[in-house]
Formats: structure tokens, sequence, C-alpha cells
């Protein structure tokens, strides 16, 4: 510690302080630990295999989303299918880049990245791409990439219709992992969302979508 | 063992700062505790819902071949960062910062509060929206926010219907397990119309109707909210990464739609490298709710122009952690990542609920970390935690990160007698009871007098709802019934009726 011109004691700065008591509670030698990494980092099937498609299929719908498989040529219908049935035909939302046929049909407003959260309100339902999945956890995650737009776009509105290739479903979460840029906007969705905090009644969809549809991709 | 007493030398590890926070309740454990054992109602709540949560924990926990490597792996990963905890802080912050946040450095609760307060009035908002954070109702965020005039809603549906029947938490993971639903039909009805929500009158109390009440509720301050609250399950030190674990969506909410982010985290939760959160991300969903995946996991890295908060802050939170990471033995409790699985399974817990610990943090990890927080003195209420236990070692087996609460309980009631001795409380009652029985037993005489006398005991345990047992004992003895009946003592010594029945 330094003493001022004055003589009386320099405060020290909270994290000189913070930093200084940590130094201080380690001592002079901290334990040096070996991190140790035994478990599995992939899975025993590759990404898309067909078992990883029936395991993701399987663990979404036990969280309550809907499971829709369709070739990439019917993507536009399945789509359009779910919109009219979920959505009664109601405006929905698509992030700037989303191919324009997934949604042929619908009444879609595309963002531009000006729509306030209260315009987003108003939509009936979102229609998106992924980053990639996690059959074992029945996870889709968004980057904010290619079809994905920014995060409030697949919050707000109450429907939300997110469209998975094969080729993005890993088994395992360590997979996921190396396969994401932590520095974007990540979110990871298992389900719709769900409260337990009554008497620990497990109710879907509580502030963000209530109705999850994954649209998953095959051949 | 070491105390921190009087003004500490700069750089000294420093304990919670008295009088801030909720790291302290008003009185011991056994006395809160004994109140809330004579709750039928809150007993029945917390039975029923531990119950629920072990089951689902325990499926899916099963369902892992991996479960105890990784568990290895979040134990050696946990001590390898505190370990290297000013190097991961200072990188931590290094990243945050080339991402566009802004670091904050917190010595205590009472700065913590004065940094969110003065940032929060910058903004010039008079509300903030809050995600279920255990750092800032640890350091009484909200009664500082009120203090200066500035309304911070909780939004998570538990969190709300604590703050709205004027409530305290008492569970990490399910605040509200002590409410039932009419309970809550009846706070929701009393406090809702007066914020501007409108209630049916037939408004049942089915959870999913109260729950969808809430959405209602909550959605126009969602919409409206210019700044957010919140705290952090990790922070990725090589990245600058931030996230939030969490199932309803008000997470994502908070974390999305405001101008203005806040982050309020205990310096413990950084972790070394992105990698490491696939490590965390498999452990805490499975032991905390009993799900493979939580809902939602939100992680955002500083700024991302165009899509969420423009402006993000982190504050860094010391609050008498540094002190707890200069006990060698202690320091294993700042490896907690909040799931709550030792909660589940405790039997201490599952009887008394989490208010009678006093703390934020209850039940068997509270009882490790709160003490630890705050310092014991000797006579101090966080004294009695280290004792709220029957080290049953149930913790340990759950502990998705390995923690040793049992011998953590051990070492720190040792270093308890110790701080009472060296604040003149001793001898302890123990103490002179054993020196009574080592005079007693030293000759069959005296042996046979204090045999006779103890059944004078019979007097104390007449009465009382029928049951014959002793509740308490009259001084010195009393600190032994404070926590324990004692049964009533026979009618007839074994060497009386080893005599009778020999002469029949």
């Amino acid at each position: 510690m330094s003493a001022a011109a004055d003589g009386t004691a320099a405060v020290p700065d909270a994290r000189s302080e913070v930093m200084a008591r940590i130094r201080s509670a380690l001592g002079e030698h901290p334990p040096v630990v070996e991190v140790t990494r035994g478990y599995r980092t992939s899975g025993e099937h590759r990404p898309g295999a067909a078992e990883l498609l029936d395991l993701l299929q399987d663990r979404l719908v036990d969280y309550k989303a809907g499971v829709t498989r369709s070739t990439a040529d019917q993507v536009p219908a399945t789509v359009g299918g779910l919109l009219e049935r979920l959505a009664g035909g109601g405006r929905v939302v698509v992030p700037p880049d989303l191919p324009g046929d997934w949604t042929a049909g619908a009444d879609v407003l595309r963002d531009d990245g000006a729509l306030t959260s209260a315009e987003l309100d108003r939509v009936a339902g979102v229609v998106t791409a992924c980053a990639v999945a996690v059959a074992e956890t029945g996870t889709i995650v968004l980057d904010a990439g290619s079809g994905q737009g920014r995060r409030a776009l697949s919050l707000v509105p109450d429907l939300h219709v997110c469209v998975v290739r094969a080729d993005q479903v890993v088994q395992t979460v360590p997979e996921a992992v190396a396969r994401l840029e932590p520095r974007r906007p990540l979110t990871w969705i298992s389900g719709p969302s769900a409260t337990s905090d009554i008497e620990l009644n497990r109710v879907e969809g509580v502030h963000g979508p209530r109705t999850l549809e994954v649209v998953l991709v095959t051949g | 063992m070491t105390t921190f007493l009087g003004i500490p030398s700069v750089g000294a590890p420093v304990r919670s700062s008295p009088g801030v926070g909720h790291l302290q309740g008003s009185e011991s454990f056994p006395t809160a505790a004994r109140r809330a054992l004579g709750d039928s109602q809150l007993r029945s709540n917390i039975g029923r819902a531990t119950t629920t949560i072990r089951g689902k924990r325990a499926r899916v926990v099963g369902e892992v071949p991996d479960w105890e490597e990784l568990r290895e792996a979040g134990r050696t990963l946990k001590a390898s960062t505190m370990a290297r905890l000013p190097e991961l802080l200072g990188q931590l912050e290094e990243q945050v910062t080339a991402a566009g946040g802004t670091v904050h450095w917190a010595r205590d609760a009472a700065e913590a509060n004065a940094i969110v307060t003065r940032l929060v009035q910058a903004t010039g908002a008079d509300e903030v929206v809050k995600v279920k954070s255990m750092a800032t109702q640890e350091i009484g965020l909200n009664e500082a926010l009120e203090a200066a005039g500035i309304s911070a809603w909780e939004t998570d549906l538990a969190e709300l219907i604590v703050q709205l029947g004027h409530d305290l938490p008492s569970h990490i993971l399910v605040p509200a397990i002590h409410r039932n639903r009419s309970e809550i039909r009846e706070i929701f009805r009393r406090e809702m119309p007066g914020l501007g929500t409108e209630l049916p009158p037939d408004l049942t109390d089915e959870p999913r109707e109260l729950a969808m009440t809430a959405r209602r509720h909550l959605r126009r301050t969602f919409l409206r909210a210019q700044v957010a609250i919140s705290g952090a399950n990790f922070a990725v030190a090589e990245t600058g990464t931030l996230s939030v674990v969490e199932s309803e969506g008000n997470g994502r909410m908070c974390l999305t739609l405001p101008r203005t982010l806040i982050t309020v985290m205990g310096i413990e939760k950084v972790v070394p490298t992105w990698q490491d959160l696939e490590v965390f991300l498999q452990l805490l969903p499975r032991s905390s709710t009993g799900e493979r995946m939580n809902p939602y996991t939100s992680m955002w890295t500083g700024v991302t122009p165009g899509d969420g908060p423009q402006e993000v802050h982190l504050v860094l939170l010391d609050n008498g952690r540094t002190a707890v990471l200069a006990d060698e033995v202690g320091r294993e409790a700042l490896h907690c990542i909040r799931c709550s699985a030792c909660l589940n399974v405790c039997p201490v817990y599952e009887r008394t609920g989490g208010h009678a610990y006093g703390s934020v943090y209850p039940g068997p990890i509270g009882a490790v970390l709160s003490p630890q927080l705050t310092g014991m003195t000797g006579d101090a209420v966080n004294d009695s935690l280290p004792y709220a236990s029957s080290l049953c070692g149930a913790c340990y087996d759950v502990c998705p990160v390995k923690i040793d609460i049992p011998s953590i309980l051990v070492e720190l009631r040792a270093q308890h007698v110790e701080a009472a001795a060296a604040s003149g409380r001793l001898p302890t009652p123990e103490a002179a009871l054993m020196k009574a029985a080592a005079v007693s037993m030293t000759s069959p005489f005296r042996w046979r007098l204090a045999q006779r006398a103890s059944r004078l005991g019979r007097l104390l345990a007449r009465g009382r709802d029928g049951q014959r047992r002793i509740r308490s004992l009259p001084p010195p003895l009393s600190g032994w019934t404070g926590t324990r009946d004692l049964p009533e003592p026979p009618a007839e010594t074994f060497r009386e009726s080893w005599a009778r029945e020999g002469r029949s």
C-alpha cells in the first residue's frame, strides 16, 4: 500500500483490494490442480445418424415440443402446414436471411432489425433455422447465424417453428460446444419454456414461446 | 484457524459486511427450526417437493454413463479455478471489456449495491426487471434499489410469488416451495390488481392458470423495461462469455429486450475455458431440476450490435468470498454451482425447510457457506449452522462437483469450539457434564446415587402432548436439549431390575 503525499493512507481501488485479498488467501504457493477429463467428448454415432434423429425426436417430444420429419424439398409444405394449424394463418416474423421458399404462402414479416418488442408481441409466430442440435438432451442451439436472426425474434412470439437439418444433429453436449463460436449470442432451447414453481407441477409455456415445433429435415 | 477481527490489513481477506444483505438470520438454527417443525403445512409441502425432485434427479443421472467422470472433471475444474483466480479474473475482465462490456469490482454488499444503483440511475430508469439470482439476494440489492426509489421486479415465477407475498425464499431452485397453490392464488388476488393486472373473478388455483396469470402480469413489464439485472451461472475467462441457465424464459426476456444489462456475479463463478462449459452444462440441469437440459440457457459476450442490450455491465463481487478462500478446508464451499441437489437429499432440510437457516443459502451447502462468509465469532447466529446436520453424507454423494460438505461441517465445528474458547465461553456444558460423569463413576456408591437422581428427570418429561419426552433440561444442560429431545428416564435402573429379578 502506498502512502499519499499528505501522510494519510491512500484508499486502494476495489479491484486492487479484491485481487490482493485473493492472493493473500491463496498464499505464496497455491495448489497446482490437474484437470481430469475422463468423460465422453463424443458419442458412438456420427452427426446426422438415423439413431440420433430418433433420439432427438424422442427427447424433444418428452419435453412437449412437436416434431415433424420432412425431406428438404418438402420443407415449405411442412412449415406452411404447421403455421396454418398453429398460427391460424396469422402473421409470422422471419429473420432477414431465412430461405424465402420455407414460408411461401404465409403472411410473412421479414425482420429489418427495427421491429420493436411490442411489434414482435403482435405477430403469431416465428420461423428460424438453427446452428446445432444435441440428441441426448433434446436441445437446439441458435447462434444468430444463418436463418436465425437476432435473439428477440425467437423469444417474443408465442409459436417457434425451428428447422433442423440432419447434419446439424450431434449426440453429446461436448460435440455441440465444439461446434459453436462462443462470442456469438447463443440460446440453448430444450422444449418450450416451462415452470415447476407451483407445487412442482410442470407447466409448459411461461414467458418464452408456448409452442415449439421442430422440423427435422432428412434426405 | 484464521480469524479476522478488528481492522484488517490491506489485502487481507475480509468477511461479508454485517447488516447488509441476507447471509444471516435473526435467530439461531435450533430456535428457527423448532418453529418450522411445528408448521405441518410447510413440512408437507417441502417433503413432497424434495421427494419429487430426488426421484427426477436419480432417473436422469442414471442414464448418463460417464456421470462420475463428469463429477471428477467438475471438481478438478473448480479446484484449479480457485488456485488460478487472480489470473482468470484478470482475463475475464480483459475479454468482457474487449467485447464492449464494462467490468466493476465490489469488495462487499454495500459497494455492489452502490455500483448497481448508480448504473441504473445513470440510465434515468426508475424500474428494473430481475432474473432470479442468488448473488443479488445475498447482497440485498432489491432493498437498496427501493431505498433509491427504483422498483425492482422479480420475474421468475417463484421469486414473483415470494416478492408479492412479502416473504423470503426457502429453496435455491424453487424459492416458493413452502407455498401451496391456494396460498399462491390468494397472494395474486391480493397483490396483482394494485399493480395494474386485472384478475378474472373465477381465477382457480390450477398451476397452469396461475402460471398464465403471471405471464400476463409480467409481459407488459418486460416490454417496457429499459434495464435488467441478472446473476450469472458461469463466466468464461477465455472468451468473456457470461451464461444464465433457466426454465421459464423470463431470463431470456431480461437478457434480450432491455437496453441495459447489469450482471452481478461472485468472483468464484468464473470458469477457465469455453470447453469447460461442456462439463457444467451436463452436471447442472440434471442435478438441479432433474432435467436432461433446462429449457433455456443464454450466453452472451459483451455487446452484440443490433442484438440484445447495447450497454452491458459486469459487477464482480467479493463479500466474504476471499475469507472462505483463505481456509484450505472450507474453500471447497466456493466450488458450489447452486444446483440445490444437497437440499433435496438432506434429512434436516427436508424437515425444517430453508427459512430456518436464516441465509439465502440454505441446506447443507448453506450450512458450510453462510458461516464462512459471515464469520463465526463464538456467539453469532450463524455459529449454529455447522451443527444443522446429522453428517449422513447424502449431500456429498449427490454434489455434482463433489464438495465434501460433511468434512467441512466437522472442520467448522472445530473452528467454532476454538472461537468460543477464544472468546471466553468455555468450559462448555459438555465439558462440565464429562467432569461430573467422571466423579460419579469413581465408586459404585456414587454411581447408584447418580442413577437415582436421574429418576428426577421423569418429572421433566411429564405432560405436554401426551409424549413423555424431555424437551429441555435446566442450564447448563439446556444446550444439549436445544437441538434434541431426551427419552424419559426409566422408572427402574438396570441394576435395580437385576437385583429384583434375581430375588424372585
